[in-house]
């Protein structure tokens, strides 16, 4: 595996730019974060960062919203823009050739957008229709409920927002969401493909340097949700739930704990597959994955079934999750690393892949992974050192969440 | 980059587009067969068997399936449409042959009695999932409010009722008649030697029975219509309207392709402005559906319910001003340039590639290399997209919605 390498730069103002020049493709991805997810949502107004993500689009500068986005389309701009929980991002894709002009037209979007009232009230509908979008979608709707339940607030709060955190915002508050968060000091930029690293240093220079940074605000915490429930629902399937702690990126026993999850729900010979829909037929969908903030992380699981098959599907999946720490055969940890390792090298093929993969590893290490550094951690990796995971840290915090026509009984 | 293209004796067609600049190899096979291919004694046979297949064969297990391709590092999946059933993989270069022979395996498994009446269960599952999924219904139904009792309007996974009554022996026979080789296209890309993989292609498919499966083409009768499902539980209304276009041979498919980024697009497009920017739908999107001699203009839009007539007259207006009075060079350009964009960025990887590769085969017979589709994108003109307005116009012969309302104007309760 070649490493490619990442070219740092740091302005003064805290904005960190990360490129990774790619040969054998002519495109170019770049990923823009600034720190000023939904965690920041005011009390009681979830849902701002939300609106300001889409808002931001609707002017810059000079430029009302029909000129911003034709600008975007007129370069063949794939373009995603939005709040998470920690971010507002703004993802593009594009040919190499492009990126520079991209980069201005972002520059004056991150830096002068000019929020316009009119767009206000269209925006925060848009807004509600999507939480409606959740509410039909009980997949969609269980992952979000769990969340609120297995995380503390600010984290615990949907990226989405709320109902009535978007009846009670005001277009004054979205305004000062983007002068106290929207700043250089802590944002990244993740560049991967057909660029030239000098030119990409030259114009981020020319378009940031004169931006001053902004201080910023202390998150206020708070408590969890409750460790078991049920939200009465019409369907035909009961949606269940289940989370856990884990360990965060960060962490130096990170590599154990996502092959613990890998060997539970990646791929088809995992162990929830196998034993919830292969053995048994109870389901179609179910899994597990590992979620990672950057300082606290979760398992999450899902599965959806009919009614009548529920109890036993919770109770196979709570079997698997239990019965990880009492032996894993070599076998399963091989398969986990064989398509950590294709997945690696695959995710060369993807500049968008690339470019996320760096601003995401900025976030979490303050610093880039090299391929090759990554693959070193999942070769290393022994039964003994997951097992040992998985004993020092016992299931703590379990969370069970049904949606559905009746609740379930944790056994 | 070099393409190769052979067939074996038995019939399967095989196409390669071979490149060193990659990483990874992609392979598919694409069998001829889909939910249009069925009785309706054994509606939702297409993809109950894709599920079917990766049960095992003589040499393989279901679990030796599932345990090989993960050790292998495999990303493979497989889906079944109206007309294509696709088994894929992405591999590193040096796992081909084992892929192959996995993948291959697949399309003859022994479709043992106890793996059917297991995977029934999971089929019966899925179905339940997607019943709660409105998005997913309003399509099913709009397939099959259009095309009727055209076989393209049948569900691709069938009815609980269906996948209960159907019996291993009926999906043993279906495979018989519809896996024979003349009736698949094994579409391969990425980094990988012709000569090797030609000599694995003998090896793995050379035994495969020979023969094609015909397929009916009666000329639909398309008819307006319009079905509200009442859906009291659903916060929004979703819409799915369609109307006639040209197939999946038709000269002015290019144009079709780019008259639905210009219209439908989920940005900058007319869509996007009259709909979408205001807040008065989540999302509305219209495509372009190419199908074996027939095609269709498939709009959705999802929303609130109290907006859902009068969003249908705002999109009646869009459809009337394209159909009268075209489109502008502008947009035209525009539509290019994000058009052209998606197909270098698709390109990159191999797995983009094989789309395109297989059924450029399998409904055109013909290859077509990146630098073809770019050329002939760039090469549509504003008349062009007026002509085929001129023969397929936008429209909305057929309308479905559900969610809480109970009636549309125009239709009883």
């Amino acid at each position: 595996m070649t490493t490619p390498r990442v070219h740092q730069f740091h302005l003064k103002n805290g904005m960190t730019v990360l490129v990774e020049p790619m040969c054998d493709v002519q495109s170019a991805a770049f990923s823009l974060l600034f720190p000023a997810g939904s965690i920041h949502d005011p009390p009681a107004l979830n849902g701002c960062a939300a609106v300001l993500g889409e808002l931001m689009l609707r002017g810059a500068g000079d430029w009302d919203s029909r000129e911003v986005i034709t600008r975007l389309d007129n370069l063949g701009v794939q373009h995603n823009e939005g709040a998470d929980r920690v971010f507002i991002s703004f993802n593009g894709a594009l040919l190499g050739e492009n990126l520079a002009d991209a980069l201005r037209i972002y520059a004056k979007i991150v830096r002068t957008p000019t929020l316009p009232a009119e767009h206000f009230e269209p925006v925060v509908s848009g807004a509600r229709q999507v939480l409606d979008s959740i509410e039909d979608e009980p997949r969609q709707k269980v992952i979000v409920e769990l969340r609120k339940r297995c995380y503390p607030p600010p984290w615990s709060l949907p990226a989405e927002g709320s109902y009535d955190g978007l009846d009670h915002l005001t277009l004054e508050q979205v305004a000062d969401h983007y002068r106290h968060h929207v700043h250089p000091n802590g944002a990244i930029l993740g560049i991967a493909g057909n660029v030239d690293p000098k030119m990409v240093q030259e114009l981020i220079s020319e378009l940031f340097d004169d931006w001053g940074p902004v201080e910023e605000s202390p998150l206020v915490t708070g408590s969890r949700g409750p460790f078991l429930d049920h939200i009465p629902h019409e369907s035909t399937q009961t949606q269940i739930g289940v989370a856990y702690d884990s360990i965060p990126y960060a962490h130096p026993d990170y590599y154990a704990a996502w092959a613990a999850v890998s060997i539970l729900s990646g791929g088809s010979s995992s162990r929830l597959f196998t034993e919830v829909r292969e053995k048994r037929g109870l389901c179609y969908s179910v899994y597990a994955t590992l979620h990672t903030l950057k300082d606290q992380a979760r398992v999450l699981c899902y599965a959806g079934t009919t009614t009548e098959r529920a109890q036993e599907t919770l109770d196979v999946m709570l079997a698997e999750i239990r019965r990880l720490d009492q032996g894993i055969l070599v076998e399963e940890l091989e398969r986990c690393c064989a398509r950590a390792k294709s997945s690696l090298i695959m995710q060369q093929e993807s500049t968008s892949a690339r470019a996320t993969s760096l601003t995401s590893d900025w976030y979490h290490l303050g610093r880039v992974t090299t391929l090759d550094e990554v693959r070193g951690k999942i070769e290393a990796l022994k039964v003994e050192t997951i097992l040992n995971h998985l004993r020092s840290s016992p299931l703590t915090n379990l969370t069970v969440l049904t949606l559905g026509p009746q609740p379930l009984e944790v056994r | 980059m070099k393409f190769h293209q052979a067939t074996l004796p038995n019939g399967l067609h095989v196409v390669a587009e071979l490149s060193p600049h990659v990483h990874s190899v992609g392979m598919g096979f694409f069998v001829r067969t889909g939910s249009r291919d069925e009785t309706a004694a054994v509606s939702g046979v297409s993809h109950f068997l894709e599920h079917m297949a990766f049960k095992g064969n003589e040499t393989y297990s279901a679990d030796d399936v599932n345990r090989i391709f993960d050790e292998i590092g495999a990303r493979y999946n497989a889906s079944t449409s109206e007309e294509i059933t696709l088994f894929h993989a992405a591999v590193l270069p040096e796992y081909v042959p084992t892929a192959m022979g996995l993948l291959s395996g697949l399309l003859r498994p022994s479709l043992r009695t106890e793996d059917f009446d297991m995977e029934k269960k999971v089929i019966l599952e899925e179905i339940g999932m997607y019943d709660d999924l409105p998005s997913f219904l309003a399509y099913d139904k709009a397939m099959h409010t259009h095309f009727h009792e055209h076989p393209l309007g049948q569900s691709i996974l069938g009815s609980v009722e269906s996948i209960t009554r159907l019996t291993s022996d009926q999906m043993r026979e279906y495979h018989r008649t519809h896996y024979q080789a003349g009736n698949i296209v094994l579409a391969v890309a990425g980094k990988y030697e012709w000569e090797p993989l030609w000599e694995l292609i003998q090896r793995s498919c050379g035994e495969w029975s020979s023969g094609i499966t015909p397929r009916d083409y009666p000329t639909p009768q398309i008819q307006t219509r319009q079905t509200v499902l009442h859906r009291p539980s659903s916060l929004q209304q979703h819409g799915m309207l369609m109307n006639t276009a040209c197939d999946g041979t038709h000269p002015l498919r290019f144009a079709a392709e780019l008259l639905s980024v210009i219209v439908g697009d989920d940005t900058g497009s007319r869509f996007y402005w009259n709909l979408v920017e205001p807040g008065l739908v989540e999302s509305a999107e219209l495509s372009y559906n190419e199908y074996d001699h027939a095609g269709a203009w498939m709009t959705y839009f999802s929303g609130e319910p109290e907006e859902a007539e009068a969003n249908l007259q705002r999109i009646d207006k869009i459809f009337e001003a394209v159909n009268q009075r075209g489109i502008t060079a502008e947009e035209l350009q525009q539509a290019k340039n994000k058009v052209s964009s998606r197909i270098v960025l698709r390109s990159e990887r191999p797995m983009g590639r094989l789309g395109s590769l297989g059924n450029n085969w399998l409904y055109r017979g013909e290859y077509r290399s990146v630098q073809d589709d770019l050329r002939d994108v760039a090469a549509v003109t504003a008349s062009q997209i007026s002509d085929l307005l001129h023969s397929y116009p936008l429209g909305r012969t057929t309308t479905v919605t559900i969610g809480p309302l109970e009636s549309l104007s125009g239709s009883g309760k």
